[in-house]
């Protein structure tokens, strides 16, 4: 069927919400994202389609990732009239025993109980505002908090995520009910390109791959170069740590074709291409079907809805660069060549790929745009601060009790996002502090956590607002040793055609290795942080300028640890093995073996219920005694 | 190199040449812009890339030998070397790294005796170090060909790795 106008998708859209929000069965939607799946979500739904299968009452469908990760596999289930309950944790074994509880309304059998995460007061997306909440008339169940109250969801604002977790996306139809589309008809139908500039460039929608250049502004001067123009997805996301834009492309896979649409449309352009990591295959999947449905709906394709706009997209994959995120070495990957960046004297709005004026733009820059369309720029703008509107996507990883994706509004406290969302760090470490921005960006410290996220205030702190990754840091993660790490990844992503960037990061590396490794001297500082202004100052592309940022932070916030490692030849953290050790404090040791059973190396000895020795010759310090002690009786020297 | 890669029959690997030009024109048009997705193919199918498939990709899409050796050595997901049946993956990438991913990967070195990127003598299992593929908050992660393994930790690796024969 081909879609003419907004008109011929009321139809589809009415029954897809009854589908959606009051199925006349009970509907269990498995999230089944990459890391669901790797928690174990293909097993659950295959457990519960082959018991099920007989029972036509009950329906099992895959949702993409709603975003919780720290408690995946998560199965949310609903039914017309019923609480919709979100289950936590539902492996292969608990899956039925769930479904059947709910079935049978049991919310108080304690075993189930405790697998309940939270029920949706109301499931409608940000978009959604022309209908009725369909929980309303629903009796909530005592004793069980609503979603939307518990601090990881609490303050969250989705706007690219919004569809994420809700619908199937392999289903376009399930799209098409959430609003989908329509932004992309009405534009079609009722705008000018020039109107549509305007509404992006009224939103203050900046770019959300890392660099945060306005697109508005991006999609007018693209716009102004007359030849073959090209709509680019960057879909590269190669920010070790950030994972915002393979949720969308696994979640939500329309979205982004809606938004290269609505940037085709605005600039005038008819192909499309999505530059994607080949380290996502599910997510490559999903985008060549839903591109399938879309052009089986004629919302790809020759004459667009009967207009005389066309547009195709073309699905190419990365192999594995880091350094092809940056604009011209991905457009020159998508040639097939090697992803060298080239200076930029000519914009790639003027001259990018095939050397015709091309507009680049990220997931999560595109899963925006249907949304500022719909709702009107001033709605968008109303969300943020002065300099940055909007939400934003962040993936809250390392160490932190709640893990997971979260999008907030601009604004917001890291302190806010750390310890109020992801609950601060697990067990009874003590908090060192946030890294933001990828390799490029910087970490931040505890003194500081009350920045806002807002691409200046992170900017005068010395780090970025990148593409979203946010990695926490306890008294166990060794500052000097992230430091090395960051080069350590830039040294092998260097393409290594300048030699401020390839000899600079090599350079600052070989100091950072001595220095890790108990050989650092005095004065090692200093040069680290002269190379850094210098690599900062002469690189080609942004790879290089921003490569010291992990160094230059570190030492400004952390220059206690570097000394303490070039002096005392100590590493508190318990990372650099050649400065530390580790002692089995016997005062506190209960002798519960623990540690003896697993230790590798047969280096702990000790009778049961008596203090347990180390003995340091045997000892490689692979951290396994330490890890296993509930007591905390392993220290380190 | 390592002593263990350059046993194997590294240039009598047998080139399906119909296959091969099947994958060219084909699937890809045999579009010079499609060369990466091009090599990617090949790669699933030999499991790395011989020099035989590159020099006849060289002359089909007429494309020195040279620019295709660059973009084989350029990306990091492409291997001039055969590799073994299983394929390891350990993320380093920073989640994974500040929750001890290198800890993970010196422990399967230790247990398989090889280092990063090197293949066991048996041709049973590669181990390669990768930057991050997205599942951060199962860190530390693993994969193993397409399976992955999420929070895993140093004592579960021999029996996770003797899953794959």
């Amino acid at each position: 069927m081909n879609i003419q106008s907004v008109k011929n998708l009321e139809k589809i859209k009415k029954e897809y919400r009854l589908k959606l929000n009051l199925p006349d069965t009970v509907k269990v939607n498995i999230g089944m994202a990459s890391c669901g799946i790797a928690a174990g979500a293909r097993e659950s739904f295959d457990t519960a389609e082959q018991k099920f299968s007989q029972n036509k009452d009950i329906e099992i469908c895959q949702t993409g990732c709603l975003g919780y990760c720290e408690v995946e596999p998560l199965v949310e289930i609903l039914s017309r009239n019923k609480p919709r309950i979100l289950y936590k944790n539902v492996t292969k074994d608990k899956i039925v025993d769930v479904i059947n509880a709910y079935t049978n309304n049991d919310f108080s059998d304690k075993k189930i109980k405790n697998l309940i995460l939270g029920q949706i007061k109301d499931p409608r997306s940000i978009l959604e505002d022309d209908m009725d909440n369909p929980q309303e008339k629903v009796e909530p169940v005592e004793g069980i908090s609503f979603l939307e109250e518990i601090p990881f969801f609490k303050g969250q604002v989705k706007i690219a995520l919004r569809n994420c977790g809700y619908i199937n996306p392999d289903s376009i139809e399930e799209y098409f009910a959430r609003q989908g589309y329509i932004a992309f008809l009405n534009a079609l139908k009722e705008n000018k390109p020039g109107d549509i500039i305007t509404t992006v460039k009224e939103s203050g929608l900046r770019g959300r791959g890392g660099g945060g250049f306005p697109t508005g502004i991006k999609w007018a001067s693209c716009a102004k170069y007359d030849g073959e123009r090209a709509v680019i997805c960057n879909a590269d996301e190669g920010d070790p740590g950030a994972y915002m834009d393979r949720s969308i492309l696994e979640g939500d896979p329309h979205t982004i074709i809606e938004g290269m649409l609505i940037a085709g449309l605005a600039i005038g352009s008819s192909s499309g291409f999505i530059y994607v990591r080949n380290e996502y295959p599910l997510a490559v999947k999903r985008l060549v079907n839903a591109i399938k449905q879309a052009t089986a709906y004629g919302l790809l394709g020759d004459n667009i809805a009967g207009s005389d706009f066309s547009f195709k997209i073309k699905i190419s994959t990365g192999a594995g660069a880091f350094v092809c995120g940056e604009s011209t070495a991905l457009m020159a990957s998508l040639e097939g060549k090697v992803g060298r960046p080239r200076a930029k004297y000519v914009h790639t709005v003027e001259k990018g790929f095939r050397d015709q004026p091309s507009n680049l733009n990220n997931v999560e820059t595109y899963a925006n745009i249907p949304a500022i369309l719909l709702k009107g720029a001033a709605w968008y703008a109303g969300f943020g601060t002065d300099n940055s509107k909007g939400t934003k996507a962040f993936s809250l990883v390392g160490k932190v009790k709640n893990t997971g994706l979260i999008e907030v509004p601009m604004g917001v406290s890291l302190r806010d996002i750390v310890f109020n969302m992801g609950q601060g760090v697990p067990g009874k470490k003590e908090f060192k502090a946030v890294q933001t921005g990828g390799p490029s960006g910087g970490c931040i410290p505890e003194t500081l956590m009350d920045t806002p996220v807002d691409y200046s205030q992170l900017a005068q702190v010395g780090s970025i607002m990148g593409s979203g990754g946010m990695i926490v840091m306890d008294q166990n993660t060794c500052m000097v040793d992230v430091a090395r790490y960051f080069l350590d990844f830039l040294k092998d992503e260097s393409c290594g055609q300048c030699n401020p960037c390839r000899e600079g990061i090599k350079q600052s590396l070989d100091i950072l290795t001595a220095i890790c490794e108990g050989n650092g001297k005095e004065g090692d500082i200093e040069i680290l942080e002269e190379l850094g202004s210098m690599i900062k100052n002469f690189s080609l592309c942004g790879l290089g300028t921003s490569a010291p940022n992990p160094v230059l932070t570190t030492i400004k916030y952390f220059r206690e640890e570097y000394e303490s490692h070039i002096i005392d030849k100590k590493c508190k953290a318990g990372v650099c093995k050649n400065l530390f050790y580790y002692e089995i404090d016997k005062d506190v040791c209960t002798g519960c073996t623990v540690c003896a059973r697993k230790c590798p190396q047969n280096a702990i000895t000790g009778d049961k219920k008596e203090p347990h020795i180390l003995e340091q010759d045997k000892c490689i310090k692979c951290g396994i005694c330490y890890d296993a002690c509930k007591f905390n009786a392993i220290v380190i020297k | 190199m390592s002593e263990v890669t350059t046993q194997n029959k590294n240039n009598t690997e047998e080139i399906d040449y119909i296959e091969l030009d099947q994958i060219i024109e084909n699937k890809f048009n045999g579009d010079r812009e499609n060369l990466i997705m091009i090599l990617q193919a090949i790669q699933r199918r030999y499991n790395y890339l011989p020099k035989a498939t590159l020099l006849y990709v060289s002359e089909k899409l007429d494309i020195p030998y040279s620019k295709i050796y660059e973009v084989g050595t350029f990306y990091s997901t492409f291997s001039l070397k055969p590799r073994g049946k299983n394929i390891i993956s350990v993320c380093l990438g920073t989640a994974c790294h500040v929750r001890g991913g290198g800890q993970i990967q010196s422990q399967i070195e230790h247990a398989l005796d090889i280092k990063d990127g090197e293949t066991t003598s048996d041709m049973r299992y590669t181990l390669e170090s990768v930057r991050c593929i997205g599942c951060c908050s199962l860190g530390p992660v693993i994969k193993i060909n397409e399976d992955v393994h999420g929070r895993i930790k140093s004592d579960e690796i021999k029996s996770v790795l003797n899953k794959y024969e």
